[in-house]
């Protein structure tokens, strides 16, 4: 990414395109679609750089809203289309857009390869633990006994966790927000974007009409403070109301536990402080489920390496040769003969 | 033996017979190294200076259980000193290193044909796993042959005796003896092969001089030994070939080349994506060394997602190349609609095998040309070619690339496993000699929408990310014809469909007007294939041509859209055969596309056509 000074700073707006929004009111993805803009205007994107590429699904209209290039696939496999888009041309920032049964059931495949090759783009999975635009049948993320047109007497299979399953496939960047909490989410976006190789951000939104809510369990207001848990590099893992709770490692069990500072001996020393570089943490932070436990948000891991499409780079450029290289000698080399 | 018997052994080809041309065939044990012995065979008869053409037949098994019919590996060739067009259908010479491949091959053997067989892999065991009562080289089965028996294995294993080698290495020597022994049949030169296996051996000398040495002594036993009666060397005169510079190709090679070709022609990259599949991985393997040509290639996760990284590839300004046969090619369908519906070029190759799903994927066959046509849900035309030969593959590729491009479409390639595998002289192009193939990346905002389209072409407009002004969104979402913005308007939607059909169509306004490859434009019969059935078809067609019959061959590379011409030259014949090694799918294409009474000749053995089996279809035609 050669990101040069912008000539002038664009602003959020400027990159809305003129198409209408067609999302249902209330859609947790306009919520998502205004932060992704603040962030672009933010880090100062160069909209003839920025390429949104997705699948199919609510989460996949995404690219007809922003006013950059846009490829808008086919079901599960923007992952593929945006790895053969950065092997073509490098230099893209390249943003994938997917919803949970785009990114995990149809196309969990494809997921898992962008992750382990590390390609250089950011990956944003829309969780609303439903599928959307086929009218709300239970996804891989949706919790067991989901009531669904296609499971009328609730849904039987064990749900997936997004975050899990990234750090499972070696990704290296996994970072998580909120569609509502626009004071949030764009820096995490901002991080991902800073990130070298596939940032994997999972955002919870909310599907108003299929699955109204359904985060309200660590979303709504009441439980909030207490079922959320902002990780900060460098930071105790604090989080409650008034910061009074924390999470310590049990070396015992090697599972983390909720605590409260001052009671039953703990202190503050025995909260455990947040190494983003540290991939058991951010192992046992994406296993936190609620009510148990609060939902860890924010850059979980962040742990550099090389990038797939760096590597390609460098192999191509360790092969080219200083003059360019004569076709007719590709076709000669090896046994030849003449005949006069 | 006496002084005329070794008199007339020497390699002076007056004392040799002299044949116009020849088919030998190497079978033994998948472990014994057939298709190297053939391969070597095939270089020192290419720089004996004949036409060839060969036929690597091998089993699905990667190493089949030694000494079963289901291991032997097979390698054909036909060559001499006329032009060859097929690698020929009875042989001359089978070279039997076991009785498995006896067992296997010795229904193709001309009668009177001569069997190497090497004794010393005839023991009990062996032939009962070949399923053999009794020993037939002792049995008076082979009488209508004529029989070379050699305890090749000892044979060997005293040629290399001082090198030092393991029991188990000094027997792997045994093809090398066998080739030396065929070269002196032949009279071919030894010192390619001897300098290919020092350089093969580089690390390990000793193995290279025991091959060399293997080579030699067979080479020294068939000039010395009184060879049985009836047998005896022959000499096959130089072809006249054309001047200039070759090599010996494979299809795959070919394509990987002429691919490379198109876009160097095209001065643009190639991004090639694929999955490994059977016999369709020589291409990745072959193109995945050109990375200093500008060729980029990734081995994706499975057929889909190498479709994919394909299209975001074309979309992104490079080529996008994607290849499979046809079980992958089936997973590829969903994305080649989408290249098709926001009109992006790529290229498809479609390396055809035998079989319904799995199959017989080591066995060829044509029967993917309905799924390259018309194989898509919804109306999705797009263009289709065929290679016909090893090297015609090359000319097909950048074809490909050219339409590919000047369309912004995708092109699919049809060849299969035998076109890929076989290998034929190939008179080296000048890549000077090829026109450009314009690329008009679009960078001018002025008026621009990501569906303008060229008033000729009807393709529309490349813009590549990364280009300022051009920010545009596409996707499979139906769009203005006037726009580009996403449209479900009814009006819209047909006149978007009859511009894709259209634009299509248009390209027979690009392409040669169908020929006719030898024979009169009209008359009683024409026998019209595609693909690799050309050496069959061209040599059956001359064949009774010469016996006066009024039959021609018609033979198209261009299989959609059809060369402009194409109806009405079908029509000036009173009868159409279509040979294919399919059920039937170009002759109902052709049926459905001219109503032309064209008839079909189908084979689905998973082996090529025999030139008589050509013949015998033709003759009942026009004899009845
Ligand atoms: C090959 C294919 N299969 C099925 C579909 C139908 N389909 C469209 S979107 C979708 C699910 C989308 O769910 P999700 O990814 O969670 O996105 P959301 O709509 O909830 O944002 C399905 C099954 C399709 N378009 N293509
Ligand atoms: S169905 Fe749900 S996810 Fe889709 S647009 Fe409506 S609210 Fe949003």
């Amino acid at each position: 990414m050669n990101v040069v000074t912008p000539p002038e700073k664009l602003t959020p707006k400027d990159f809305a395109t003129d198409q209408e929004v067609r999302w249902c009111p209330g859609c947790g993805d306009y919520a998502i679609l205004k932060g992704v803009q603040k962030t672009l205007a933010d880090i100062g994107a160069r909209p003839e750089n920025t390429v949104f590429v997705s699948g199919i699904g609510c989460a996949a209209r995404f690219p007809y809203y922003v006013k950059t290039y846009g490829f808008h696939t086919i079901h599960g496999r923007a992952p593929a289309f945006a790895t053969g888009l950065k092997l073509a041309n490098p230099n893209l920032d390249i943003w994938v857009v997917s919803g949970d049964g785009d990114a995990l059931s149809i196309g969990g495949n494809h997921l898992f390869h962008l992750l382990r090759r590390n390609v250089d783009l950011q990956f944003l999975l829309f969780n609303n633990e439903i599928y959307g635009l086929t009218k709300g049948q239970y996804s891989p993320t949706s919790r067991q006994g989901t009531r669904s047109p296609s499971t009328p007497w609730g849904s039987l299979d064990n749900p997936a966790s997004a975050t899990v399953f990234a750090i499972g496939a070696g990704a290296r960047f996994i970072a998580r927000g909120i569609d509502s909490n626009q004071k949030h989410l764009p820096g995490v976006l901002a991080r991902a974007h800073a990130h070298k190789g596939t940032s994997f951000v999972e955002i919870f939104q909310n599907c108003k009409v299929y699955n109204d809510g359904v985060f309200e369990n660590f979303t709504g207001r009441d439980v909030a403070s207490d079922r959320q848990i902002y990780v900060e590099h460098g930071k105790p893992l604090i989080f409650g109301k008034d910061g009074e709770k924390g999470l310590r490692l049990n070396t015992q069990t090697l599972a983390l536990e909720a605590v409260v500072i001052g009671e039953n001996g703990v202190n503050e020393t025995d909260i455990l402080v947040h190494d983003e570089t540290n991939r058991m943490i951010a192992t046992l932070l994406a296993h936190m489920e609620p009510p148990a436990m609060p939902v860890a948000l924010g850059v979980l891991y962040c742990a550099p390496g090389q990038s797939y499409d760096e590597e390609v780079t460098d192999l191509v450029h360790s092969h080219t040769p200083a003059e360019k290289p004569d076709f007719n000698k590709l076709l000669r080399a090896g046994r030849t003969w003449t005949v006069d | 033996m006496s002084n005329t018997a070794l008199a007339e052994k020497t390699s002076d080809p007056s004392h040799r017979e002299t044949v116009e041309s020849a088919v030998v065939r190497f079978a033994g044990d998948s472990g014994d190294g057939m298709q190297l012995t053939g391969g070597q065979f095939t270089l020192a008869t290419a720089f004996a200076g004949n036409d060839l053409s060969t036929f690597p037949d091998f089993p699905a098994e990667i190493r089949a259980p030694a000494g079963t019919t289901f291991g032997v590996s097979s390698f054909q060739i036909n060559f001499g000193s006329r032009v060859i067009k097929t690698a020929g259908d009875a042989f001359d010479m089978l070279i039997a290193m076991n009785p498995a491949a006896l067992k296997v091959e010795l229904h193709g053997l001309k009668q009177g044909g001569v069997i190497i067989a090497d004794t010393g892999s005839f023991g009990e065991r062996d032939l009962r796993k070949a399923g053999y009562d009794a020993n037939p080289l002792e049995d008076g089965s082979l009488d209508g042959y004529h029989l070379v028996a050699l305890d090749i294995s000892k044979l060997t294993m005293e040629a290399v005796k001082d090198t030092g080698l393991s029991k188990q290495e000094a027997l792997r020597c045994k093809n090398m003896w066998t080739l030396g022994f065929v070269y002196w049949m032949y009279g071919r030169d030894r010192k390619p092969t001897a300098d290919w296996l020092i350089a093969k051996f580089g690390k390990r000398p000793d193995v290279a001089a025991a091959n060399v040495a293997a080579m030699d002594a067979g080479h020294t036993v068939a000039e010395t030994m009184e060879l049985p009666d009836g047998v005896h060397g022959f000499h096959v005169d130089a072809a006249d070939i054309a001047p200039g510079t070759y090599r010996t190709v494979t299809g795959a090679e070919a394509l990987a080349w002429g691919l490379a070709a198109g876009t160097h022609l095209a001065d643009i990259k190639m991004v090639f994506a694929s999955y490994p599949i059977t016999p369709a991985s020589q291409l990745l393997h072959s193109l995945s060394k050109m990375i200093d040509h500008n060729v980029v290639t990734f081995q994706a996760e499975d057929e889909i997602a190498a479709a994919c990284a394909a299209i975001g590839a074309s979309f992104g300004g490079s080529l996008g190349v994607t290849s499979s046969s046809g079980p992958g090619i089936a997973l590829k369908t969903e994305a080649i609609g989408l290249a098709i519906s926001t009109e992006l070029p790529l290229i498809i190759v479609n390396s055809q095998r035998a079989g319904p799903s799995t199959g017989m994927p080591t066995k060829t066959e044509q029967s993917d040309l309905y799924q390259a046509v018309l194989g898509r849900n919804a109306d999705s035309p797009l263009c289709v070619l065929a290679a016909r030969s090893p090297a015609d593959c090359f000319e097909v590729a950048i074809e490909a690339v050219r339409i590919a491009i000047k369309y912004m479409t995708p092109v699919f390639i049809l060849t299969d496993g035998y076109i890929g595998n076989a290998a034929e002289p190939w008179s080296i192009p000048d890549i000077n000699d090829y026109a450009k193939i314009p690329v008009n990346f679009r960078t001018d905002p002025d008026g621009f929408h990501p569906f303008l389209r060229d008033d000729d072409t009807l393709a529309r407009v490349w813009a590549v990310p990364g280009t300022p002004g051009l920010e545009h969104r596409i996707g499979g979402i139906e769009r203005d014809y006037d726009s580009g913005n996403i449209s479900y308007d009814p009006d819209n939607h047909q006149k978007m469909t009859d511009t894709r059909f259209a634009k299509i169509e248009g390209i027979t306004k690009d392409i040669p007007a169908q020929g006719v490859e030898d024979g009169n434009t009209s008359g009683k019969l024409a026998v019209v294939g595609w693909g690799s059935t050309y050496g069959p078809i061209s040599r059956a067609v001359a064949n009774l041509q010469a016996e006066g019959l009024d039959v021609s061959h018609i033979h198209i590379r261009h299989l959609w859209p059809f060369p402009e011409n194409l109806g009405g030259l079908l029509k000036g014949f009173e009868q159409v055969l279509v040979p294919e090694m399919n059920h039937g799918q170009l002759v109902n294409v052709l049926r459905a596309e001219y109503l032309v009474p064209a008839e079909g000749l189908n084979k689905v053995s998973g082996q090529p056509f025999k030139i008589t089996e050509i013949e015998d279809a033709i003759r009942a035609r026009l004899e009845s």
